[in-house]
């Protein structure tokens, strides 16, 4: 035996009395987000969220008496990372629960892991085949695609625009949309005249919007979450096309009205309530909420808050909240989180039964618009 | 009908400005070692993400320059850090340190910038402005970033061919050996190289900014297309990538005319892989000279 076997043996032997040591002080969380990337914009948020709420707590005494110890992974918003990282989590870090992935993407890849290894999972990613089927360990915070394109094809239904052009990024997120949107659209009574689907680097998109002209749409919906988002408005201005924007709830990123200028002017989206939380009336369920989970964020990053953080503070709040209530025992606190009711968090108030582990509505989502370079209720 | 003809071919046009103005960064360093610098998006990324910074507290013009400038002594810092006190280094390695260069300025990037996506304001107008040509509308940053590219393809046809510098730049790539001998200072050269088309990239990143908009990761997406473009048009002849820039921006905005989006990325690497195949030298390459490289 050279020196190099001895003291990896020695060290194996000491990490072996360490780790469960640790294991019973702390309850071990982990964390699978997009930190870098193209999704970044989600992930980012959401960690940072994390970190703040799991420090928060942790100087509070922690849960029960217990700290948590959050292991966050960054996956750079790749399915293969995040199943990698979901084995590593599951199986040697042995996790009490995992919030994540970012991406509607990564999720999927994640959802038959993390249901085989009987692991909590509390997804920040919105698409709907997350939880329907619904699997008995996976749960999700972000309000369904569904409910945004139901409230977009409403007020077209007011606005009588009965012949749309969507576009959407080749991401999950945007094929997930697109194909509620084709699922959707004939029971509102809404013809699908042009359907296309660009890349997610997409630096230019004339010619798509080019092709929205010449087939005389009388409105454009554009369902992606990367900065391509706004390009396709201001190509669209730029054409001269004068036709309304709806854009998903992945709009909800002041970064993308801002590089969109002047072109960002009137797009209208169905977000969560958190951008426009000032504005709600004082009676507002979740008017509380959104501003102490504002406050905190803007003050601790000097950045602005962001919906996507929002879902990863629901997603570790109800996990603390259902810890709270059932014990440190897995099996309790999923039990627990399916029979929640009336939790008030950032994306709405979440209502879970065995049927549905999302909890939320279409009530969830606010119609916005952009008004000189700042969200507000549409009307 | 025919003015739906034009508003695709405007849309090509702007598809093929970014390609091209990418694209031509890749000649200056191929002209003077023969490699691929795949570390040229890069440039382009940090050209533009300077430039956004410096606005802050500078006026447009000097916000470019001043990016200009940093970002030519980055590509100065690292040719002299990482490639110039290499003996003799074989094609394939040199490929492979400027891919770790780019691995490496791009999380650099994330680090200094954070993931947020900015843009330079549009250099006139704004962003939804338009110019009026026969019913077709088009973003004056496209006419900026044409004008753009044209000065800067003359600049380095005139540099090349009729200068001294630019023809001891161009003797290292034809032979190192032969240029050392001569007395051509090759080290020196290939760091000039470096500089150069950082400063064109950075340059290009700058223009095309208000219309792609500018993020720490935007550097890959954009290096494949113009890689491509100067590949398809022969490598080494800034005048044939912008040629070739257009032709491919063309192809693709006419083939979303006829075809779904999702076909176009495609169409191009299809046609990349064609001209690989059947013509390695490019579309206005020397096949006599192309046949006496490396590879």
């Amino acid at each position: 035996m050279n020196i190099f076997t001895r003291l990896a043996a020695a060290l194996t032997i000491v990490a072996a009395f360490i780790a469960p040591a640790m294991a019973a002080d702390t309850i071990k969380v982990g964390a699978i987000l997009a930190v870098t990337g193209p999704a970044s914009f989600l992930g980012a948020p959401e960690a940072k969220t994390l970190e703040m709420l799991v420090a928060d707590v942790n100087a509070k005494g922690g849960v029960g008496g217990r700290k948590i110890e959050l292991i966050i992974k960054d996956s750079a918003a790749s399915p293969e990372k995040a199943v990698s990282f979901a084995k590593q989590l599951i199986e040697e870090e042995k996790v009490f629960a995992i919030i994540g992935p970012s991406t509607s993407g990564e999720t999927m890849a994640i959802k038959n892991i993390a249901e085989a290894g009987k692991t909590l999972l509390l997804s920040c990613a919105a698409a709907e085949p997350i939880v329907n089927p619904v699997a008995k360990y996976v749960f999700k915070t972000p309000q369904m695609d569904k409910d945004a394109i139901i409230r977009i094809f409403e007020l077209m239904n007011k606005k009588k625009i009965t012949r749309i052009g969507v576009l959407s990024s080749n991401t999950g997120f945007g094929g997930a949309g697109k194909g509620q949107i084709e699922k959707l659209a004939p029971e509102h009574g809404i013809e699908i005249v042009v359907n296309e689907v660009y890349d997610k680097a997409a630096t230019d998109l004339t010619a798509e919007v080019t092709k929205l002209k010449a087939a005389k749409v009388q409105a454009l919906v554009n369902w992606s979450i990367e900065p391509a988002q706004s390009i396709v408005i201001k190509n669209t201005r730029q054409i001269g096309l004068k036709i309304p924007i709806f854009q998903s709830h992945g709009f909800g990123n002041i970064q993308y009205v801002t590089v969109a200028g002047k072109a960002a002017e009137g797009v209208i989206f169905p977000a969560g309530r958190l951008l426009v939380a000032d504005t709600l009336p004082k009676k507002h369920p979740q008017k509380a909420v959104l501003l102490d989970y504002r406050k905190t964020y803007e003050a601790k990053y000097k950045e602005d808050a962001s919906t996507f953080g929002g879902h990863a503070y629901d997603a570790m709040k109800i996990l603390i909240k259902a810890i709270e209530t059932a014990g440190a025992d897995p099996e309790k606190v999923r039990d627990s989180i399916e029979n929640m009711k009336g939790f008030v968090g950032t994306g709405g108030v979440f209502n879970f039964s065995p049927t549905d582990h999302n909890g939320l509505d279409k009530s969830a989502f606010e119609m916005l618009t952009v008004k000189k370079g700042k969200f507000a209720v549409y009307k | 009908m025919i003015e739906l003809f034009l508003q695709y071919l405007v849309a090509g046009l702007t598809y093929g400005t970014i390609y091209a103005i990418v694209g031509i960064g890749f000649n200056i360093i191929y002209n003077t070692t023969g490699i691929i610098n795949f570390a040229q998006g890069e440039f382009v990324m940090l050209g533009g993400m300077t430039a956004v910074s410096l606005y802050a507290f500078l006026p447009l013009p000097l916000a470019i320059l001043g990016a200009v400038i940093i970002t030519m002594a980055v590509g100065g810092l690292i040719e002299m850090v990482f490639i110039r006190w290499l003996v003799k280094p074989s094609v394939l390695r040199m490929i492979i340190i400027t891919i770790g260069i780019s691995i490496l300025v791009r999380e650099a990037g994330l680090v200094l910038w954070g993931e947020g996506v900015r843009s330079l304001p549009y250099f006139t107008g704004d962003e939804i402005s338009a110019l009026e040509l026969g019913g077709v509308r088009v973003s004056p940053q496209v006419i900026w970033s044409l004008g753009v590219c044209a000065v800067v393809v003359v600049l380095l046809n005139l540099f090349f061919k009729f200068t001294m510098l630019g023809r001891e730049m161009r003797a290292c790539a034809a032979n190192r050996d032969a240029a050392t001998l001569c007395g051509i200072p090759t080290r020196n050269m290939i760091t000039l190289s470096f500089v150069l088309s950082a400063g064109i990239g950075a340059l290009a990143g700058c223009v095309v900014s208000p219309i792609t908009q500018t993020q720490y990761a935007i550097g890959s997406g954009l290096a494949i297309k113009g890689f491509t473009v100067a590949i398809l048009g022969g490598l080494g002849n800034s005048m044939a990538a912008v040629a070739a820039g257009f032709i491919l921006g063309i192809l693709e905005s006419f083939s979303i005319w006829v075809m779904p989006t999702a076909y176009k990325d495609a169409i191009s690497i299809s046609i990349l892989l064609a001209m690989l195949f059947l013509r390695p030298s490019g579309l206005f390459g020397n096949r006599e000279a192309f046949k006496l490289k490396d590879f």
